[in-house]
């Protein structure tokens, strides 16, 4: 076993070190980072902006690109949470906790530093996980006919949905709305135009670019307009030598950064659990171990170390599912699935086999584009603050034309930005009533596969429902289904003060 | 986000609404699916899956909607932001809308200007030299990177072809 992860690792390094691939990298890296920085750019819109002009370009290359921004943002995220305490990415809305009194006590530099460290110590063990692990789940995955896969979707899409954030039943909710927005388009398997209404640019479906930019793009801004956040940046002066840590930080956070980086492994193996969560659990966690709790929130090196570890060791890991089942964890990596099958390739088990070159690309990529983040952000260090200094009513008018000019690129068709005018509209009034747009994005992508392979097991099964059930591997998905519900009803009912402040933290986090 | 939602009336029984919009989806979709071929079992058509998707969205809208009713879980939150901003949204919606109109009759500049300007000025402390400059050097940024070195097919200028393409 490690034989073959060891030579498909150096076949992906052959593949991402092609100057075309590695240059791809930087600028997906670089754009990331950028972004993480900015306050109120989200890397979904981001993410989505760039996908028309990968079109174009080779699949490695854009999957490697995209992926870059991504992680990349995880990176800037973090700088804007220590600094200004500005939560702009869930994720990193722990680490303000402590990594701005930090920055009040003159060590802002300091934390940033450690960030950087433990960023890079959980991203390196997220991908060896998913060396070692991506090939294991696809030996098993290969062996599933259309009732495992489907029930294995099944499994996917509600765990997205109700262990993400807010109201599970809603997040069930939009996940069946993003299913119902899948079937918008001529059938599979008969050719009918279904929801078209007469108009001939649905028939092949609902762009994905619309949709993602229509709710993460336009809703957002809709949302957050004229909403005053008050920036501090008194504290934004870090120079390069700031950045060292002593060697007694280094002490304090060396086990919590473990701790944390095998948290975020864990989580990102529970698809619907991303980084936001690992983050949250990993933070708790390291409180309640922590032999002196009260200097948590008053700039403890370890509160910044555990959770900034977490998250990237749960982002790395987020690909395992998303690359070897094709299943995807949360509404990023339903885009770059996405990205995928605009390429023209079929995710699932098969890919690593038929497409190694993405696969162990890929892989080999996350390495190159960790280092060469961390060798950004320590001598840029002084750029990336002052690109927080941009005010929000410069970004967005900004953010608002990249968003017109993508969709448009899209299809050369200004339909597309229409249509993602009224996708956003909506998702504004979805926002308004409490929905999470995330899991639509998951139902969307997933569900035109979905539905073909449901289509497949009951042709198979001559009509017969049970067959989910029958089958035994299928059955265990059907039962961590029902066990999913069960558990979040148990939980609703009984409402534990721990899950419910957990919930209200959580909350807050995402309001801001 | 929180506002004294109890004081809000209808408004602030927003789960309620939540469910009653989901209900209408879901009714909205199986009543649409039943154009199509539904099938059976065995041989499906395009009609079953809008259909069982409408029925299964309108369960959930009625679970949250009656959730909502009883007084279990509603939030008591207000369907409606704390201070509608009809500025700021009129602006923002105002921006793709001129960049389409502008797209069709006068191309990809006049179309970035006008969305950009009409946006930013959405923002309550937006000046119009600032969203002027703003615009400007958006569209000249815009131009050279979308036109010039991405070569996305949409004209610079159309002021010499009324016809819309």
């Amino acid at each position: 076993m490690i034989e073959t992860a060891l030579d498909g690792l150096w076949f992906g390094f052959r593949v991402a070190l092609e100057p075309h691939n590695i240059a791809w990298c930087f600028v997906g890296v670089l754009i990331g980072n950028m972004v993480g920085v900015l306050p109120g750019m989200g890397v979904l819109a981001t993410i989505s902006i760039l996908l028309p002009l990968t079109f174009t370009m080779k699949p490695v290359a854009a999957i490697l690109m995209l992926a870059g921004v991504y992680y990349g943002a995880q990176y800037g995220g973090a700088i804007c949470s220590i600094l200004l305490n500005l939560p702009c990415h869930p994720p990193h809305a722990v680490t303000c906790l402590d990594g701005y009194p930090m920055t009040q006590q003159g060590r802002g530099g300091v934390a940033l530093g450690i960030t950087m460290l433990s960023s890079f110590v959980g991203a390196s063990f997220g991908i060896t996980e998913m060396i070692f692990l991506a090939p294991v789940l696809v030996q098993v995955a290969l062996q599933f006919g259309p009732a495992e896969i489907c029930s294995l979707m099944l499994l996917g899409l509600l765990a997205g949905s109700t262990l993400a954030r807010g109201s599970p039943l809603k997040g069930v909710a939009m996940t069946v709305f993003g299913l119902l927005l899948g079937v918008v388009g001529s059938d599979v398997n008969t050719g009918v135009p279904r929801f078209t209404f007469g108009i001939t640019e649905l028939y092949d479906g609902i762009e994905i670019v619309a949709l993602a930019l229509g709710l993460f793009g336009i809703a957002e801004f809709l949302k957050s307009i004229n909403q005053k956040i008050e920036i501090n940046l008194q504290y934004t002066k870090v120079r390069l030598r700031d950045l060292r840590p002593s060697v007694a930080d280094l002490k304090q956070a060396a086990f919590p950064m473990i701790r944390g980086t095998l948290i975020g492994s864990l989580c990102a193996l529970i698809p619907g659990t991303g980084p936001t969560i690992a983050s949250f659990v990993s933070y708790a966690a390291e409180k309640k171990i922590s032999k002196t709790p009260e200097r948590f929130g008053r700039g403890a090196i370890e509160g910044v170390a555990c959770p900034e570890a977490s998250t990237h060791s749960s982002v790395q890991g987020d690909f395992i599912p998303t690359m070897s089942l094709g299943i995807p964890g949360d509404a990023v990596m339903a885009l770059l699935l996405g990205a995928l099958i605009i390429q023209g390739i079929q995710p699932g088990p098969q890919l690593i086999r038929e497409h190694p070159e993405i696969f162990w690309g890929l892989i080999a990529s996350f390495w190159i584009g960790n280092i060469m983040l961390v060798l950004l952000n320590v001598p840029m260090i002084g750029i990336w603050v002052k690109l927080l200094t941009i005010p929000y009513r410069y970004l967005y008018p900004s953010a608002l034309f990249f968003v017109c000019i993508g969709v448009y690129s899209a299809n050369n068709d200004l339909f597309g930005v229409a249509e993602t005018l009224a996708i956003g509209i909506f998702g504004y009034v979805l926002l308004l009533l409490g929905f999470h747009p995330a899991p639509i994005l998951l139902g969307f992508v997933l569900g035109p596969r979905f539905e073909e392979n449901f289509r497949r097991a009951m042709l198979l099964s001559r009509g017969d429902i049970f067959t989910f059930v029958e089958r035994p591997i299928s059955a265990v998905f059907i039962g961590l289904c029902a066990v999913l519900i069960l558990g979040q009803i148990y939980v609703r009912l009984r409402r534990p003060k721990t899950v419910a402040a957990f919930a209200s933290t959580e909350q807050q986090a995402a309001a801001e | 986000m929180t506002t004294g939602g109890k004081s809000l009336g209808w408004a602030s029984k927003r789960d309620f609404y939540a469910g009653g919009l989901m209900i209408l989806l879901g009714l909205g979709a199986a009543l649409e699916g039943q154009n199509y071929n539904i099938g059976t079992m065995r041989q499906m058509g395009p009609g079953f899956m809008p259909v069982a998707l409408g029925v299964v969205l309108v369960l959930i809208g009625i679970t949250i909607a009656g959730t909502s009713l009883a007084g279990v879980a509603d939030d008591g939150e207000s369907a409606l932001p704390a201070q509608p901003d009809w500025r700021g949204w009129l602006c923002i919606i105002a921006g793709p809308l001129l960049f389409i109109i502008f797209g069709k009759f006068g191309g990809m500049a006049p179309a970035t200007f006008a969305c950009v300007f009409v946006s930013a000025m959405g923002d309550r402390s937006a000046s119009w030299k600032g969203s002027f400059l703003l615009a400007l050097g958006i569209t000249v940024f815009g131009v050279a990177l979308f036109s010039y070195i991405l070569k996305v097919p949409f004209p610079v200028f159309k002021f010499f072809n009324l016809v819309p393409l």
